[in-house]
Parts: structure tokens; sequence; C-alpha cells
């Protein structure tokens, strides 16, 4: 048998920041022309780990191999020279130029720019590996796909050999993942070794050759993907078995609380962004709002939380005996009547949460106007602050660390942990789970269906649409603003939910 | 591909701090403080002077003496004054750099009414012999810098809300129009001095000026009294956690049910009267009259000195009293006989290096060979 031929080993790399331990003697190597998956919970050093190989930081101790040849990578440009290629989570473009002038920027060459040459090559490696691109177009007007595609093409054209793709997934829909597996599957064909880091088990399991799993830093082992489960990596990964079955607790009272109807907003270019929407979320549920990313998700949550302008509908909520419009009330006014946003954006910071302040901070967002008197009132929060690190386990330094240095989990516990801290009768949450890692997900999915028990109407706007058939009572499905349709999940399939997320309307309308 | 086995590891590394003792920041400081006398010193030598003697002068400059000492305060005064101001808009993240034309809006308004009733108020003084018509005028003053600079400040900021312009180029221009009518006002006959034909401001009458205390003019009691205030101001009150939050993020701002453009106008009123009242300092407490260079510059020194003191005022009190030091030493120098632009040049390093280790701070050098200790 031919020997195994290894495009990366990296031996016993360690690599500290201040006091923190982001890898400790991790050992990790990658065949020639195979599709590694990375594995590890939030924090757990994949990030660094990847970062270290392409130039980024380097390692305090250890070795890296390259064609089993031992080198010093000192920067990105040295890891290109090697034919490493990165991928970050966060792109690395600039928004005014086109994607030929990113992907040729930084390149050496003349003042004068060939475009035509670059649009040419460009082209040439799109078609190759099946890429969709439009070597004209400006960043700015791209989708986040689009955005990423740019970013995969930039280092193939910079000759990478070796492609790094750092949560690649995370911003995709399902569609978009599997076009982009099926680019990575070519690239693999052609020679090309591929890391892929993400947190969801079912693409690790349809894409990878094999599976390597970093715990708290350490490296853990690596598998064969063929011979390894959903279940099994969990447990290497969390170290201990958990289930992986989202409980839908049933709740037999249910009380109509949120009534919108026929509800449209404009945004900034003049486009409806939600079209008449209408729908009743009741106390006691979850209700999942399903679609392709930016159809009308966001504002609508918004709209409901008094953030977005409404241009007509209503929106009614119960108080006391009777339905009240809340269309008009400011932000703060919706939220003591009870209805709650926890937005959490792509960055998981904004508009929830201040990241360079500090939790304590954090807390005051929702309750600083709740004293009287000119002065804030900072050991009321404080007290809060206790309460939910106790409560929600919230590993922290300290209520007085910001919050931008927690891991993501915590950050996100920190935002749901308020909003649920102030008894809300609506909470509406969306990406909730974004970038995080099952075990920190279980634990939001426990608090989502902890609220729905206590009687609040959840909204949960969901990316991952295994979760929401799973956790929702009913699934309403957004395509371009406008509803398509309200599914019970326990009787349709995915792909039903699927095909109202790119409905195009004229139909009759499912559901109701 | 090429192969890089040959070699060694970077000769040093840039690592972030966790964290730093502050014994340690401040040892950092003193080295850099050093470092700077040193370069400095060979540039001195070069150029054919003792070191030590311009060393020496330069700290007789500022400190060595009674006269020299208030010299320095009275310049430290209005710094520290504007720099609060500056540090209230820059907290918000509006980057407000019409401090200069701010203060010279509160100097206007402030000589505004001095010109025009300083001699009622000095006839009614005489008349009744009290310290009342002093009190009064000197208020009345207060209030027309304090108002004026702050609507003088609300301007930009008002258009920021409404139409999103930009706070920057808008702030500076305003800082020319100011200027221009200073210049204007010097050839109005009301507010000419009498006798010459040149255009100039005529000076106040004493009843117009702020009395002295301990020989400097009782502004740097407020100043001090400012520094406590204004830090209890931006981190225990609601309005400076607003401030705090808008600057962060003004959609969390709205999520949290802030108004954003009030909060704004507020700061930015606040922003304003701040360098106004230094503008009225100016002219009521060291100048005794509105000149071309009543803000000389201080605005603009100003947002240093927040920006060194990362926006906390009682560091912009001891920054403020630096800089002040530096600019008074340099001056007092050049008259000894160094050029005054070698003078200059002695701040910059300093400052250079002062805002340099900085950076030494918040990062340190790992050197090869040496293993990052867990």
């Amino acid at each position: 048998m031919e020997q195994i031929q290894y495009a990366v080993q990296m031996r016993n790399i360690r690599k500290t920041f201040g006091k923190v331990v982001a890898n400790n003697n991790v050992s990790l190597s990658l065949r020639k022309g195979e599709i590694l998956a990375l594995l590890g919970e939030n924090g757990s050093g994949k990030t660094t780990l990847m970062n270290m190989l392409a130039g980024i930081y380097y390692p305090d101790h250890g070795e890296i191999l390259i064609d089993g040849k031992e080198v010093i990578i000192r920067s990105p440009k040295e890891a290109f020279d090697l034919g490493i290629g990165m991928i970050h989570q966060h792109f690395k473009l600039v928004d005014v130029l086109t994607a030929a002038e990113n992907i040729v920027l930084g390149l050496p060459g003349g003042i004068q720019l060939n475009r035509r040459e670059a649009a040419g090559h460009i082209r040439e490696i799109s078609a190759k590996y099946g890429f969709q691109i439009d070597p004209d177009k400006k960043i700015y007007n791209m989708a986040v796909s689009e955005k990423q595609t740019v970013e995969i093409v930039k280092v193939l054209y910079r000759g990478a050999d070796i492609l790094i793709l750092d949560e690649p997934t995370a911003v995709l829909t399902p569609q978009e993942t599997q076009k982009l597996f099926d680019v990575l599957r070519a690239m693999k064909a052609d020679g090309k070794s591929i890391i892929i880091i993400t947190h969801k088990l079912h693409e690790v399991l349809d894409v990878s050759d094999r599976v390597a799993i970093l715990r708290k830093g350490e490296y853990i082992g690596t598998v064969e993907t063929a011979q390894a489960t959903q279940q099994s990596l969990t447990e290497a990964m969390v170290g201990r078995s958990i289930s992986l079955a989202i409980e839908r607790p049933e709740v037999d009272e249910k009380e109509e609380l949120l009534r919108v109807q026929g509800l449209t907003c404009i945004n900034a270019e003049g486009v409806a962004a939600v079209r008449d929407v209408s729908f009743t979320a009741y106390g006691g549920e979850i209700l999942g709002i399903a679609g392709v990313a930016g159809s009308g998700q966001k504002e609508l949550c918004e709209a409901i939380a008094g953030l977005y302008h409404v241009k007509s509908g209503s929106i009614e909520f119960k108080t006391g005996a009777g339905f009240e419009n809340i269309v008009g009330a400011k932000p703060d006014e919706i939220f003591k009547k009870g209805i709650s946003l926890a937005f959490v954006p792509e960055d998981r910071l904004g508009m929830g949460l201040v990241g360079s302040l500090d939790m304590v901070d954090n807390m005051l967002i929702r309750s600083y106007k709740n004293n009287k008197g000119p002065l804030v009132d900072r050991k009321t929060a404080k007290k809060v602050c206790d309460e939910l690190i106790e409560s929600l386990e919230i590993v922290t330094p300290g209520t007085s660390t910001p919050v931008r240095r927690l891991s993501g989990g915590n950050v996100q516990k920190v935002l749901l942990g308020r909003e649920i801290h102030y008894n809300p009768k609506v909470l509406m949450v969306s990406y909730p789970v974004r970038g995080l890692d099952i075990n920190s997900s279980f634990k939001i999915y426990d608090l989502l269906n902890g609220q729905k028990k206590k009687g609040v109407a959840v909204i949960f706007v969901g990316e991952d649409l295994d979760v929401l058939m799973e956790i929702s009572d009913r699934i309403l499905v957004l395509c371009g603003g406008v509803l398509t349709g309200i599914v019970d999940p326990r009787n349709v399939t995915k792909e039903d939910v699927g095909l109202l997320m790119v409905h195009t309307g004229g139909e009759k309308e499912a559901g109701k | 591909m090429k192969q890089r086995a040959e070699q060694k590891d970077p000769f040093v590394r840039i690592a972030k701090r966790a964290s730093i003792a502050s014994g340690k920041a401040w040892g950092i400081r003193a080295v850099a403080f050093l470092g700077a006398l040193l370069t400095g010193a060979l540039l001195l030598l070069i150029l054919g002077h003792n070191p030590l003697n311009i060393y020496g002068e330069m700290a007789r400059g500022a400190f060595g003496g009674a006269m020299y000492l208030k010299e320095t305060a009275r310049t430290a005064v209005p710094l520290l004054i504007s720099a609060i101001g500056i540090a209230f808009a820059f907290k918000m993240q509006f980057w407000n750099i019409g401090a200069e034309g701010q203060i010279l809006v509160g100097g206007i308004a402030a000589s505004a009414v001095a010109i025009y009733y300083d001699a009622q108020f000095a006839a009614w003084a005489a008349e009744t012999g009290s310290a009342l018509p002093k009190i009064a005028l000197l208020v009345l003053m207060f209030l027309a810098a304090f108002v004026a600079g702050g609507l003088y400040g609300v301007i930009p900021a008002l258009f920021k809300s409404k139409w999103g312009t930009n706070e920057t180029l808008f702030t500076l221009m305003l800082n020319y129009i100011a200027l221009q009518y200073v210049k204007f006002l010097t050839y109005q006959p009301a507010w000419k001095m009498a006798g010459t034909s040149f255009p100039k401001i005529r000076m106040f009458d004493p009843i117009a000026t702020l009395p002295k205390v301990l020989g400097v003019h009782i502004g740097w009691i407020f100043a001090l009294l400012l520094v406590v205030l204004a830090y209890f101001y931006l981190t225990r009150t609601k309005h400076g956690y607003e401030i705090a939050v808008v600057g962060e993020s003004t959609n969390t701002a709205r999520y949290a049910g802030i108004n954003v453009s009030k909060v704004y106008l507020r700061t930015m009123f606040l922003s304003g009267a701040l360098s106004g009242f230094a503008g009225y300092l100016i002219c009521s407490g060291a100048d005794g009259t509105l000149t071309e260079s009543t803000a000389g510059g201080i605005g603009f020194t100003a947002i240093t000195v927040a920006w060194l003191a990362k926006m906390n005022p009682f560091a912009m009190l001891i920054v403020a009293i630096f800089i002040a030091a530096l600019d008074r030493g340099a001056g007092f120098q050049s008259a000894s006989g160094v050029p005054e632009s070698c003078a200059e040049v002695l701040v910059g390093i300093i400052l250079f290096f002062m805002l340099g280790c900085e950076f030494f701070i918040n990062y340190k050098l790992v050197f090869r060979g040496k293993e990052v200790a867990a």
C-alpha cells in the first residue's frame, strides 16, 4: 500500500493568550486530498489553531510541517507562499471594490491592473470547481454566500493547495451549504487538501473524510468519518454522553397573546420588507419562524418590538382584559408591557448588548430607567447579574468584565437571561444558538422550553430548519417578506417547509 | 513552493497583555519620559547647547517660582475645561473637533456683555460701593458664554440627528466661522480700542475681570470642581450611561428606549458650553479682552489631552498640567537663546514618547528563544 502523504502536520502546538491556554500540546495532521473536519465546542481552540497555520498567530511552542518539511509561518503572506489559504468567519473584503479587485488585491504586479486578465482567470477557476461568480460585481451588492465565494476564489487565485474554512456554513441556507459542499468535493477531487470547521454534526458526517476533535484546547483524537455517528462525535467533543433529541413539551392551556394583522413595513430603499403578514402567537407555545436569510424575519420582530417603522396593519397585544394596538409605541414602553426581543445579530453583539460594557451595564440597558432620580442603580443590576451567573451557569471572570471577552455561548446567555429575567409575556429570540456548540445550544433550548411552560409566547427565528422542526409547535414561513404558510411541524416534512421558503406566490396560501 | 525551513523563529513577536499592574504601567511611562529627555538631549548636543542647562531652564519656566507656576496654571485651566467638554462628546463617539470655535463663541458672548454693559455696572458699583454689581456682571457673562458655547455645539448635533451630516467636518468648519467673526468684531466701532486705528478690541473695565485666588484667576477652582462633577456625571448618572450606550451603538440605544437625538443634543450642548466656559475664563480671567488668539489652539490641544487621559477627567487634570508645563517651559526656554522651533521639537519628542509608550502598556514584546510562561 502506498504510504500516506501529509499536506500538513502540526506537532505539540501550544498557544497562550495572557493566562488563557488556547491550545495545549495539540497535534493535527491533514492528508493530501482529504477533507478534514475540525470539531470542538466554543472556545476549544479551533480557530486559534487554524490561525497559526494561516500565519495570523505564531505558536509559543511546537512545530508545523508542510509536505513533510518543517516550516516557520510568520505572516499570512508566508502562509500563502506555502499554499495555505484561510477563509475566515468574518470576511475580509473591501466593500466598495469589485470581486475581481478584491481577489487580486495585494498581489504583486504593477500599478496598472489588468482587469480583463484577472477576470478571465477568475472565470477559469469558477468553471473548474463550479462556482457562480460575477467578477465585476461590487462586494456591497453581494449576498453573504456570494461574498464567501469571493473569499474562496481569492484563496484559490493565489494558488492555495491547502484550504481552511472557518465555520463557512454558519451564514448559509441549506441549499447554499449543499452547493458549497459540492465545490469542496470538486476541489478535493482536484487534489486540494481542506480543513473545515463547523458545529453542525450532520454536515461533518456529510462532507468530511476524517474528523479531528478538540476539547478545551486539548487534542482528543482523529476518527474516520465513516465510523462516526452524531452521538459518538458529540461524546468525544463534550466529554460525556448527552441526549441529542430536542424536547417539545406539551402545554395544554394556550392563551392568545399577540395578534398581528396585515402588517406591512417598508425598508430604507422603499421596498416592502414585510408585506401584509397576519398571525397570532399563543402563550405556552413556541412559534418558529423559518425563511431564507433576509426574508423579513428581522424586520417583523423589530416591528413588533417597536424598532422598525410600521407602514400599515396592526399589532395587538393582550393587556388585562382586552387587546391593545402597540403600533407606534416606543421600544421601552413595549418592553415594559411584556414584549421582549432578544436579537442575536451575525456578530453576536450589536443590538441587544454592548460589547465594551460590562455585564452590569448591559443589564442596565433594560432597567436603567426603572429607578427614580438622575443616578443609575448599579446595585440592583449587579444582583440580577449574580443571579443569572448562578442560575444559567454563565462562565465569566466577573460582572465587571466587558461582555465582548466572554465566549459566544455565555454572551447569548447574558442576553437571553436578561430578557427572561423581566418576565416577558412574549419573548422573541432571533438566532439564539447562532455559532453555538451543541452543549450550549441545548441549554438555550431548555431555557426557551422553560419559558414556554410558564405560559410565555415564544417566537423563535431560526436558521437551522432541523432544530425549528423539532422545537416549534407551529412554524411560520416567510418568503420575501410575505407569509407563505403556517404549518404544524408534526404533520409536514422538512422539504415541505423548504418549498414554502422559496415559494414565489400566486398559489393559494398553505395552512392557517 | 518555497521552502522556509532554514529560517529561525522571528526575532521578536508582539503579544497583547492580558492585564498590567498600574505600578508597571507608570514605570513604563517614566522610562518613556526619560527616553524622551535623552533623545532631546542628543538633539541639543548636536546644536551645541548644554542639555542639562536647557532642561533646567525648561523646568524653571514651568514650575520654578510662584510666577511661573501661576502662568502654568493659567494655561492649564482652559485646556482642562475644554478637554472635559470634548470628552463628553467623544465618549458618545461624536467627534467634536470644534472646541476651538466653541471657546471663541463663549468668549464673544462674554465679551459682548462686558463691552456693552461694563460701564453701567462700574457706575453702579461706584455708587453703592458693594461687590454685588461685579458678581452680577460676572455671572451674566458666564451665562452668556455657557449658553452661546452650548448652542454653537448644538448646531452640528441638530444636523447630525436630523440629516446624518458628518460632525467632524461640520464642527471643524464652525471653528473658522467663529474665528472670522472675532476678526469682524475687531473692526466694529463699539468694540474697538479707542485712539488707535489698529484693529483690536478694547480691554474690559476691571469690573468685568475675574477675581484672583492665590494669584491665579478664580477659574482654577471651578476647573477642579468640574473634574469631580464630570467624573460623577459620566460614571454615575443616567445621562452618563446614555452617553456610553449611544457611543457604542445607536441601535442598542434605540433598543434600550434611549432617544438618540435627544442625547446628541443634550451632550453636545454641555460639550460646547464647557468650551464656551473656557473661553469666558480666558477673556475675563487671563486676557481681560477678546482677541483673535483667544482660543489659540487650545481647542485642538484639548483633544490630545482628552485622548491621552482616555476620557477620564482625573487623568485629564494631570495631562492638562503636564502639557501646560511643557508649553510654558518651551516658551521660557526660547526666551533664553534656544530657537523657538527647537523648543517645540523638544515638546514634540516628549509627546511622541508619551503617546508611543501606551503601545508598550497594551502589548509586550516576546524575544526569540524566550517561551511564554504558562
